[in-house]
């Protein structure tokens, strides 16, 4: 710590957080860039718009992870259980309400997609509790050990949920109202696509107030900054990461159920092959902040659908990629608040 | 004496995991002799392979305390060696030779790179970056189907002598045919023997005392003046080296290679398990670790299966006893294993050796 010790004018002992805002020309950069190599503006359309709802897809998923580690320096390696619960949950709500999800009125439609929804939140949520009890607080504050058990708790979620629904994968139908495409000029983008990206944006949008318009958010981006100073102060920083982990783990299910729409199937799998994706976007948006997570999301999510179409040799390892170069670039993330 | 040095000083420490441990040793000796057919056979030379690869993990994760998902890619680097080398030279032990060599230059120096670049960040960063190195590298085998022959992977012929129509006599020898599969089984078994007794002298040595250090405490391993990034950077290629050697030994015993038998993140965690419920930083854990979930793997379903009829009529419970299901019950054992007993079976027999006055 550099902190003169003599006494400073207060206007100087704090001065103004200065914005960071290069990296949020980062999407814009990427998207145009890409614009020339795809030869035509309809195709780029089409591949933003998928780019854009597979980020925001991410984001939503890995929000939850983000701020559970900055907060507690807690990895869950098993965060992926949640998203295969939420989708398996949607097969199992949206298979019950054929008659709505067949009907063309989006109204019906949405009158099935938000029961679902809502019972992945919940049960996610619900879930997120015991497994924070039963398998993170055993072992705060060792991290080799917790690498070990939330891998354990993969393993035992995944084949518990094999229990329930059955180790094959099943299809999950996009309700009627959300099939085909919208045509702007000759641009077809799917209109889940947009869904998705307005649900998306609406997480994010209620993710920033919370976080910057609550007293619960201020104290959980301190908690973030300073676990021990917010402790001192005499706040149960504790009970603030149980909530944390409850809405991150919520946020999973509600991921998950966008994600087994997104791919129109689930299978028990899901959840750990989406895990890698994760961490890239979280370590590309630095550890512990959620505007770098939104970010990581858009450029993974872009990033994956542009090189697909130009080289889908290149597309596998092109999150791989993209987090090398941001490395290289910031080597603690796009937006570093993790000072430990 | 002699059998303390083979053994690096560092014996069982325990009567019953001594036994357990020479019951092993003469199940894998015996096996061609005392059980016919191909199946048992496989399972005990799967259990000689996996010794060897999970052993090499425990010197990463039992004795340095790092955490690595990239074990398997080092495995698949040693398999790839050894299949491509004999689908493109033939044959030949130059071939063998050739293959093997160029893979432990490969997991050499991508483990070095790997290590200096990210071994100097926390647990979790590691972790997570060699989760996403696999990841990719997985990938890369499967696209580069030229070399790796993709998904389907590469089918070859090993070295006559070790081909299963080669036969050093015609008559059955004490019931067990002296076919290739037989010898290949011994040098196998031989070959995981030397490898064991190698790395237990590599824990054992005043740098393996350097690793355990290191994990206990590593800032004050540094503050004694022993440069820990040196240390965790030749432990993860010495683990790498290992882990290669174990894939050269798969390969020739399938002759077949491809993404699933040697890379996948399944065998990863399979690995995981062993090593911890074995017991982590004991080396004799993976022999137990390994030995355990091998003969889980291939016999606990059947009986499973009888306790799956037994329960059919009950719904829920009937999916909980499925065969199919027991990962479920080995993950249960290994988040018990990892609160209660971090040393797992080997470090709970020598506990009760320790508290007996």
């Amino acid at each position: 710590m550099s902190s003169p010790a003599t006494p400073v004018p207060a206007a100087e002992a704090l001065p103004a957080v200065r914005k960071d805002r290069i990296p949020l020309l980062l999407v814009p950069v990427l998207a145009l860039a890409a614009l020339p190599l795809t030869g035509s503006l309809s195709t780029w359309v089409t591949l933003t718009f998928a780019g854009l709802a597979m980020g925001m897809i991410i984001f939503i998923i890995a929000s939850g992870l983000t701020l559970v580690f900055g907060l507690m320096d807690v990895l869950n390696f098993g965060h992926g259980v949640f998203i295969t619960l939420g989708a398996f949950l949607a097969t199992t709500v949206l298979g019950s309400m054929a008659a709505w999800t067949t009907s063309e009125s989006l109204l019906r439609n949405l009158g099935a997609v938000l029961p679902a929804v809502l019972a992945a939140m919940a049960v996610a949520g619900i879930v997120g509790l015991a497994y924070e009890r039963i398998i993170i607080r055993p072992v705060y504050g060792q991290p080799l050990k917790q690498i070990l058990i939330t891998m354990g708790g993969m393993i035992v979620g995944e084949e518990l949920i094999k229990v329930v629904w059955g180790p094959e994968a099943q299809p999950l139908p996009l309700p009627a109202a959300f099939r085909g495409s919208l045509i702007f000029g000759e641009a077809a983008v799917e209109k889940y696509r947009i869904a998705a990206v307005v649900v998306g944006l609406l997480v994010f949008a209620a993710l920033y107030w919370v976080l910057t318009r609550t007293k619960v958010g201020l104290l959980i981006r301190a908690g973030v900054h300073d676990r021990e100073m917010v402790e001192s102060m005499g706040y149960r920083i504790k009970r603030l990461f149980i909530g944390v982990f409850i809405a991150g783990s919520a946020l999973a299910g509600l991921g998950g159920v966008l994600w087994g729409l997104y791919q129109q199937g689930v299978t028990p799998q899901i959840g750990s092959q989406v895990n890698v994706l994760l961490f890239i976007v979280i370590i590309i948006g630095g550890l512990g902040s959620v505007g770098g997570c939104f970010l990581g999301a858009l450029l993974v999510g872009l990033m994956a659908n542009y090189t697909g179409f130009l080289a889908p040799k290149v597309a596998l390892f092109s999150n791989i990629l993209l987090m090398v170069l941001v490395l290289v670039w910031r080597p603690r993330g796009l937006y570093p608040v993790v000072n430990r | 004496m002699i059998l303390r040095s083979l053994f690096s000083g560092d014996l069982p420490r325990s009567r019953v995991l001594t036994v357990l441990l020479l019951l092993i040793l003469a199940g894998l000796l015996l096996t061609p002799f005392l059980f016919s057919g191909a199946k048992s056979l496989n399972v005990a030379a799967k259990i000689c392979i996996f010794i060897v690869l999970v052993s090499s993990f425990d010197l990463l994760l039992g004795y340095t305390g790092i955490v690595s998902f990239a074990h398997t890619m080092f495995f698949g680097i040693g398999a790839y060696g050894v299949a491509i080398a004999l689908t493109h030279l033939g044959p030949t032990w130059g071939a063998v030779a050739a293959g093997v060599a160029l893979a432990l230059v490969l997991s050499m120096v991508l483990s070095l790179v790997i290590g200096l670049f990210s071994l100097r960040v926390k647990a979790m960063f590691y972790a997570m970056i060699t989760l996403a190195v696999a990841t990719a590298f997985l990938t890369l085998a499967s696209q580069l189907s030229d070399l790796t022959g993709g998904e389907d992977g590469l089918s070859f012929k090993v070295p006559t002598l070790l081909q299963p129509s080669f036969s050093l006599r015609e008559a059955p020898f004490l019931g067990a045919y002296l076919d290739g599969k037989f010898i290949s089984y011994y040098l196998l078994v031989a070959v995981t023997l030397v490898l064991f007794l190698v790395m237990l002298r590599i824990v054992n040595s005043p740098f393996g005392r350097v690793l355990q250090a290191i994990r206990e405490n590593e800032f004050r391993a540094e503050a004694l003046g022993y440069r820990t990034v040196v240390y965790r950077t030749v432990s993860n290629v010495l683990s790498a080296l290992f882990a290669t050697l174990a894939g050269c030994l798969l390969a020739l015993w399938l002759r077949y290679n491809g993404p699933d038998t040697s890379l996948s993140f399944e065998i990863m965690i399979d690995i995981l398990l062993m090593v911890v419920i074995g017991g982590m930083g004991t080396m004799y854990g993976s022999v137990v670790g390994a030995t355990l979930f091998l003969i889980a793997q291939n016999y606990l379903q059947d009986l499973m299966k009888l306790g799956s009829t037994a329960a059919s009529g009950v719904p829920f419970l009937r999916n909980l006893l499925a065969p199919d299901r027991w990962m479920l019950w080995l993950g249960i054992l290994f988040i018990l294993s990892v609160y209660k007993f971090p040393t797992g079976i080997v470090g709970r027999l020598r506990a009760r050796v320790r508290s007996a006055p």
